[in-house]
């Protein structure tokens, strides 16, 4: 691969040889483990070494899941029984699967932020943090179908209310809703679709994270400095970076172990906690759950949706200048799934110089709070839709959009230069071991 | 918001619709609740089986004649990590066991006989929704009880999600007070949501005489009741809890090792980076 000179694969023995000429894949493998990796990544570059176990053992668990499964109204809940009961570690397996999903949003979210306050997203690696973008989409999609696999009470009236935002889309709303549920209402035929749906997508995933890795293998992962490493020569580049192989992985790998830890504890102890008592109740087409709540990970996103009610301005603007075309509901779609875009369009919206954070006296404070509104927004999605939770999404939903769309463009005019930044990661790097009394990392 | 939606949905189960209206409902649970210190608790919590054997009791003789247990076989009544009772006196069980509402049941009926035939300890334990009443298998993991502070159900981590505790409450929250609406009775609970449920007190105190001489009060009745659901609902809460011990001692081993061997890895790189600093 180009970007960071290092050396290259080079065939020693005739049979390697042989092999090389024929199919490099050897030496594929071997640039791609032993990519020169920036010497001082901290602790928040571990969560790509999660996300991608977390991808396998999604596929691997379910693959077996699948197994035992049946995919149909009248027998879906009762055959998620038969795992748990009677399927030889179906319960834990099931468990696995079903915290795994948690597991794999939490280190998304975590990876999504680290990207965000670095400034991972500017150039080079817009291609990067696009296929990102477009993987974390689908990992919602793979996520939502899965959840109405169980066919539980919050399966169905989850899926009735999701898909229910299609819906929402004027003149072609309700043909998409039926034309994505294959009927009129949530059935058997959009459970088989959504199993059908749950199993492909994570292949898809798969494919698009070889050509998410391509792409910062390709230029080169960021750092905590967001300095670029020196690519004059290999002798320069070596002075920051390590390769991949072992200092990285052997880190990456720690770290992961530490966090699969804390998962085994909650799955053998604590499965259940993440989940909502309600799907554990038979779907029921008859009776409506009181508060249709969707998975944790879906909650800041919920909240958007729902903040926009007919009574605040933008919707009755909205409403009025389109002939009402976008009413309440719609505009609460397209603010959710423009919260999504909003992030996606951030390498394009950013006009600071400075990639890092750290060397960005005020974004700081402004990244802090957008933490801090994307908190507040997932309680608030899990709480009532009525006053005072609804104004407080609102709240929520207009930072989130102020961030990305006033904040971030006008923080690249107004703040002031960087101070302290370091000329090399060498020099960071020297900086902060060389402090007199620096713990071990 | 919580009081009109359960009389709503209480007036919709007076129409016929079905149970699971209020059963949703009492998930999002309102009502007060007390936390029980059960024996399953925690992570190295294990069932009682004595405990398991007595809610089995007060399930047969008081809970069947409403509810059933659809999703729980017969058989894991001998299992290990639950009431592990002798195989013999489950199959002896299992033939006693009588099928309360055969509608519900027709895979259990017999032609020839004009009736529901004995049962075997590979039967299931029967449906039951001759009277609306919910199916009790997952009753403990469809209910929560603590949901604080603030709806963050951050309390869920300290003294669990509650379904045990949910049940516990509503079987001994009963105030004594009645009233009808649309000819239904309904009871105050002060541990259902709402307020008022339309299952009429199943337990009083001494409903059930156990053979081990254990306490019949009300309070111990809930309990092992409770409990017993707890079994039906999550079977293998023992061997998961026991996987998920090894798996995190596993874990917390390697990660030791890869502490160690990752501390080792880097050691001269920070050296190296030291000595220029300070040179």
């Amino acid at each position: 691969m180009s970007g960071i000179p290092h050396d290259h694969y080079e065939p020693k023995t005739g049979g390697e040889k042989w092999i090389h000429s024929r199919l490099p894949i050897v030496g594929l493998i071997y640039d791609t483990i032993m990519i020169p990796t920036p010497k001082n990544l901290n602790w928040m570059w571990i969560w790509g070494i999660v996300l991608a176990f977390c991808l396998a053992l999604q596929i691997v668990t379910g693959i077996v899941l699948v197994m035992h499964y049946t995919p149909h109204v009248d027998m879906a809940f009762a055959s998620v029984e038969h795992i748990m009961r009677d399927v030889n570690g179906g319960h834990f397996l099931r468990y696995l699967h079903m915290n795994g999903a948690s597991l794999f949003f939490f280190a998304v979210y975590l990876h999504i932020f680290r990207g965000l306050y670095y400034g991972s997203y500017k150039a080079p690696r817009e291609i990067t943090w696009i296929i990102g973008m477009i993987i974390y989409l689908l990992m919602m999609a793979t996520g939502f179908m899965g959840y109405v696999l169980p066919w539980g009470q919050m399966s169905f009236w989850g899926a009735t209310v999701i898909t229910g935002l299609f819906g929402a889309i004027p003149f072609i709303g309700e043909s998409l809703q039926a034309w994505l549920l294959g009927g009129p209402a949530v059935a058997n035929a959009t459970l088989n679709r959504f199993f059908s749906l749950h199993y492909l997508l994570p292949f898809v995933i798969a494919g698009l994270v070889i050509v998410h890795i391509w792409a910062f293998h390709n230029t080169g992962n960021n750092n905590p400095t967001g300095v670029d490493v020196r690519k004059s020569s290999k002798a320069e580049a070596e002075k920051d970076t390590l390769p991949f192989w072992p200092y990285f992985v052997i880190k990456d790998f720690f770290a992961l172990a530490v966090v699969l830890a804390v998962f085994f504890a909650i799955v053998g102890f604590m499965p259940n906690y993440l989940g909502h008592p309600d799907n554990y109740i038979e779907a029921n087409p008859l009776a409506t759950p009181a508060h249709i709540v969707p998975e944790w990970y879906f909650l800041p996103f919920y909240a958007i949706l729902r903040a926009f009610t007919a009574d605040v301005w933008v919707v009755m603007f909205a409403n009025w200048i389109t002939g009402g075309i976008i009413d309440a509901k719609f505009f609460g779609v397209l603010a959710m799934f423009g919260a999504i875009v909003a992030m996606a369009l951030v390498p394009w919206l950013d006009t600071s110089k400075v990639r890092s954070g750290r060397y960005r006296p005020m974004f700081k404070w402004w990244f802090a709070l957008l933490c801090i509104d994307f908190i507040v927004l997932m309680w608030a999605g899990a709480m009532p839709a009525e006053p005072p939770y609804s104004t407080i999404s609102l709240i929520g939903a207009t930072y989130w959009f102020a961030y990305f769309f006033v904040i971030l463009p006008l923080l690249g005019v107004i703040e002031p230069a960087p101070k302290n930044m370091p000329a090399t990661i060498e020099e960071d790097f020297d900086a902060h071991y060389g402090k007199p009394t620096e713990p071990a990392e | 918001m919580f009081k009109k939606l359960s009389i709503s949905a209480l007036a919709a189960l007076t129409l016929g619709v079905g149970s699971m209206g209020t059963a949703a409902l009492a998930a999002e649970g309102g009502g007060h609740h007390e936390d029980i210190a059960f024996s399953f608790e925690g992570p190295f919590g294990k069932y009682d089986e004595n405990q398991l054997q007595r809610g089995l009791k007060i399930y047969t003789q008081v809970c069947s004649s409403c509810h059933g247990l659809k999703f729980v076989p017969i058989r894991t009544l001998a299992d290990e990590g639950g009431p592990n009772m002798p195989e013999d006196e489950v199959r002896a069980y299992a033939s006693e066991f009588m099928v309360a509402d055969e509608a519900s049941n027709m895979h259990l009926y017999d032609y020839d006989e004009g009736a529901a035939r004995q049962l075997t300890e590979n039967d299931f334990f029967p449906a039951n929704e001759s009277q609306n009443a919910p199916d009790l298998s997952l009753m403990a993991k469809a209910r929560a009880a603590f949901h604080g502070p603030a709806g963050t159900g951050i309390n869920q981590f300290f003294k669990g999600i509650g379904g045990p505790e949910h049940i516990y409450n509503i079987l001994t929250g009963y105030t004594g007070e009645e009233r009808v609406q649309a000819g239904v009775t309904y009871y105050e609970n002060t541990a259902f949501d709402g307020g008022w449920i339309a299952m009429a007190p199943p337990l009083y105190g001494e409903d059930v005489e156990f053979d081990d001489g254990h306490s019949n009060s009300l309070h111990h009745e809930a309990e092992d009741v409770a409990a017993f659901l707890m079994w039906t609902a999550e079977p293998k809460l023992m061997a998961r809890k026991h996987a998920g011990f090894v798996g995190v001692i596993f874990l917390v081993l390697l990660s030791s090792l890869l502490y160690l061997t990752n501390k080792r890895l880097w050691k001269p790189v920070k050296k190296a980076a030291k000595e220029k600093a300070q040179a």
